[in-house]
């Protein structure tokens, strides 16, 4: 599909404040982060504590339902916020505080040393500029080259996405490429400077499943051979299943759940995964089979209940988890994998039973 | 498809809707047409589900709107009770359309704001008059306790004060009101999370089964339409490719598009890893000027002459399965490499 790409590896050592992280080392730490949004209705709380590691060269899967708040966890990482927002914890990039610092500064590492790629591409490209200009113009921002290094650069930089014909393409406004196209476009201009570190929020969700898998395979091989780190944000757990290394899962913003994808999928131990999962129709279901739907909706972010956030929608819930609310932590000696329910499910071992006096919403 | 035909339609007393050679073309800048649906043949059982399923684009909603006559196809029949529908005009039509309902896939913008629930549930019982005021207001509390809303909290308020599942149970209850016959679901689940989407296709089983509905439902995701269809009908580029009982289409796809859409869905397992699986290259080609012969042929790996010559008929491959390819895929037999691209 993609050949070696020859963008230009950015020069991440020059500024001297980011070291060098090696394939496998911690790129990124976030520790007890918390997001908050100040509204007319109150205080939104919108990332609880999200705390996790993340090493050179892997794929951390970020999924959840609506709302659960894994755009805001990204954002909040790359420092992308509005201004009625506030942040608490800790964010280090090799090695590095990015939490504390300067919008200005951190502005300097976008594209260079982090990169974004958002769901919708045709509202993040500029509709009256060509598709040319938009990448040479965050080539000449973050690299010092000439407009016609730029110009090589952009055309190779559409080759290694898979446009076909790039030099056409160059000279096309985003609204005359087609969906597939234009992400295509958003990769390579995310993909210019040679980050180290790719956020995807939901790249391919608008997209059509065959048009998905080109543009995911495309996303796995760029990453492989750059060993970028990347953070694949969606809700549809089989976009993640087969493409990430670790897969967080989120509800009401908080990771409730993390572990190795095969071993996410093979040990699920919170309830809210377990449910998320079989509320999944599979293809190899017969017809007509009765999904198992979770009942009620998520808790409002303004008034959280107290305890376990799940607690109201969970099966499994006792009178524990409506008071204390449980911390991810390591599932026994399994330290590769976190969950946090006071008492988690298993696929093995007796399963415990459902309470019925649960008071369940209607949706 | 890319195909036409009719092998796959059904004996004519027997169904409740029958389209042939549905083609709704769209006038397009320079005198040209947007090739939307081109000569579809459908039925559908009284009782049955058919799915629809296909990418964006390839003409499901247009099809399902022109069964309902929004706006009548430029050529074909729509046979529904015995009457071709295509026909007919004024108050006629109105009374056809009463048992003929549309639920669409964003739950609070199709429905009216300024509205309340329980005007929007009454809507169509208001229009023809049906009981008195008391009965009605009672046959909309029966509705939303249906739908699992609760009539005193929900039937004051307005949409946009619900969720996005909720409103769409909110649709569901209003288009059940009049009684239809027929209902055609446009992606009702398609923007909902997937918890919700579970339950609103659960109540969609229950309220076929309480009001013996018949559903075409329209969606691009192939597990969801799995779920909840009799038989399934796959389309590409305005025409029908392959149609049959979903267990047997799902499990020996015929059609090479079919096989490919399979292979594309991301699966929750990470045993099966997409890289392993094959891809289909290219895009969709614009419906202004669509390939000769068969339409799927710029990006099928099995493409020959005869398939830029010939557009394919459907034809019998089984028990209920239907395929319009000159080259389809044995039982048993996979797209070794897709990759054309
Ligand atoms: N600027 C803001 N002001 C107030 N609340 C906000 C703001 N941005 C996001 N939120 C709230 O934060 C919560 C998390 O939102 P977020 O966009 O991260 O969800 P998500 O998991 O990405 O959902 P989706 O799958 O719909 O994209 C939501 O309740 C949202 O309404
Ligand atoms: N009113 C219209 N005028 C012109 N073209 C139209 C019109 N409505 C639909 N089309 C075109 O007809 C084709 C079929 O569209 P349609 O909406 O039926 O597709 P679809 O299968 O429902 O797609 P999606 O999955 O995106 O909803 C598309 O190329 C579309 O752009
Ligand atoms: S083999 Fe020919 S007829 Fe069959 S799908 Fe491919 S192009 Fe169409
Ligand atoms: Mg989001
Ligand atoms: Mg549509």
């Amino acid at each position: 599909m993609t050949g070696s790409t020859t963008a230009p590896a950015a020069s991440n050592a020059s500024d001297g404040v980011f070291a060098a992280v090696e394939p496998d080392e911690v790129l990124l730490e976030v520790e007890n982060l918390h997001t908050r949004f100040s509204s007319p209705r109150g205080t939104v709380h919108a990332v609880r504590g999200v705390s996790f590691d993340l090493r050179r060269g892997r794929t951390l899967g970020v999924v959840g339902e609506s709302g659960s708040g894994k755009s805001v966890l990204s954002r909040s990482i790359m420092g992308l916020m509005p201004s009625n927002a506030s942040r608490t914890g800790s964010v280090r990039f090799a090695g590095q505080d990015v939490l504390d610092i300067s919008p200005k500064r951190m502005r300097t590492l976008w594209g260079d040393q982090m990169s974004m790629i958002f769901q919708d591409p045709m509202t993040a490209l500029n509709p009256v500029v060509r598709v040319g200009k938009q990448i040479t113009e965050s080539l000449h921002e973050h690299l010092d080259i000439s407009r016609t290094v730029a110009n090589e650069t952009a055309l190779e930089l559409l080759r290694s996405v898979g446009i076909p014909q790039p030099d056409r393409r160059l000279r096309q406004y985003p609204h005359e490429m087609s969906g597939g196209m234009r992400q295509r476009v958003m990769i390579a201009i995310a993909l210019a400077c040679g980050p180290r570190m790719l956020f995807a929020d939901e790249p391919t969700t608008a997209l059509d499943v065959t048009v998905q898998a080109q543009i995911l395979d495309l996303l796995q091989a760029l990453q492989r051979d750059r060993q970028m780190s990347m953070i694949l944000v969606t809700h549809d757990l089989g976009v993640v299943a087969g493409r990430a290394h670790d897969i967080a899962v989120m509800y009401a913003g908080q990771i409730v759940e993390k572990a190795p994808a095969k071993e996410l999928f093979g040990r699920v131990r919170h309830p809210y995964t377990q449910a998320l999962l079989r509320s999944i129709p599979k293809l190899e279901m017969a017809k007509h089979t009765r999904l198992e739907a979770i009942d009620g909706r998520p808790p409002d972010l303004v008034n959280l209940p107290q305890g376990c956030k799940f607690a109201p929608r969970c099966p499994y819930a006792q009178d524990r988890c409506r008071t204390e609310e449980p911390v991810l932590q390591p599932d026994g000696d399994n330290t590769e994998h976190l969950v946090a329910c006071h008492f988690p499910v298993s696929g093995s071992v007796a399963v415990p039973q459902p309470t019925s006096a649960t008071n369940r919403a209607t949706n | 498809m890319a195909g036409t035909g009719t092998a796959h339609l059904r004996d004519r007393d027997r169904v409740l809707l029958r389209v042939e050679d549905l083609v709704v073309e769209f006038p397009a800048s320079r005198g040209q047409k947007v090739h939307a649906v081109s000569n579809i043949s459908l039925d559908v059982l009284k009782g049955e589900t058919l799915g629809l399923v296909g990418e964006s684009g390839c003409g499901k909603s247009t099809t399902g709107k022109a069964i309902l006559q929004l706006p009548p196809p430029t050529s074909g029949t729509v046979t529904f009770e015995g009457t071709d529908i295509t026909t007919l005009g004024g108050r006629d039509l109105r009374q056809v359309r009463t048992k003929l309902q549309m639920i669409f896939q964003d739950p609070i913008s199709s429905l009216n704001p300024r509205r309340k629930v329980e005007q929007l549930v009454a809507e169509g019982l208001d229009i023809w008059g049906k009981g008195t005021k008391d009965e009605r207001q009672k046959k909309v509390d029966d509705l939303l306790v249906t739908v699992g809303l609760d009539p005193t909290v929900a039937r004051g308020r307005r949409a946009h004060q619900f969720s996005g599942g909720q409103c769409q149970r909110i649709s569901i209850a209003r288009a059940v009101a009049t009684e239809p016959a027929l209902i055609v679901c446009d992606e009702p689940v398609s923007a909902l999370d997937v918890s919700v989407q579970a339950q609103i296709l659960n109540l969609l089983e229950d309220m076929k089964e309480q009001y013996g509905l018949t559903l075409i439902f329209i969606a691009h995701d192939l597990a969801v339409v799995k779920n909840i269809s009799d038989r399934v009908a796959v389309m590409y580029l305005g025409r029908l490719c392959e149609v049959g009982d979903p267990d047997v289409l799902y499990q020996a796809p015929a059609h090479p598009y079919t096989a490919a859409l399979l292979s594309a869905i991301p699966v929750p397992d990470p045993a099966v890893r997409p890289d392993e699986r094959t891809t289909l290259g290219g895009e969709i080609p614009s419906p202004l000027s669509p390939p000769s012969g068969c339409r799927f042929r710029t990006r099928c790996p099995r493409a020959d002459e005869q398939c830029k010559q010939e557009v394919p008929e459907m034809h019998g491959i089984g028990a209920d399965h239907f395929v319009a390819c000159h080259h389809p895929l044995a039982p048993g037999e996979t797209l070794v490499d897709l990759r054309t691209s």
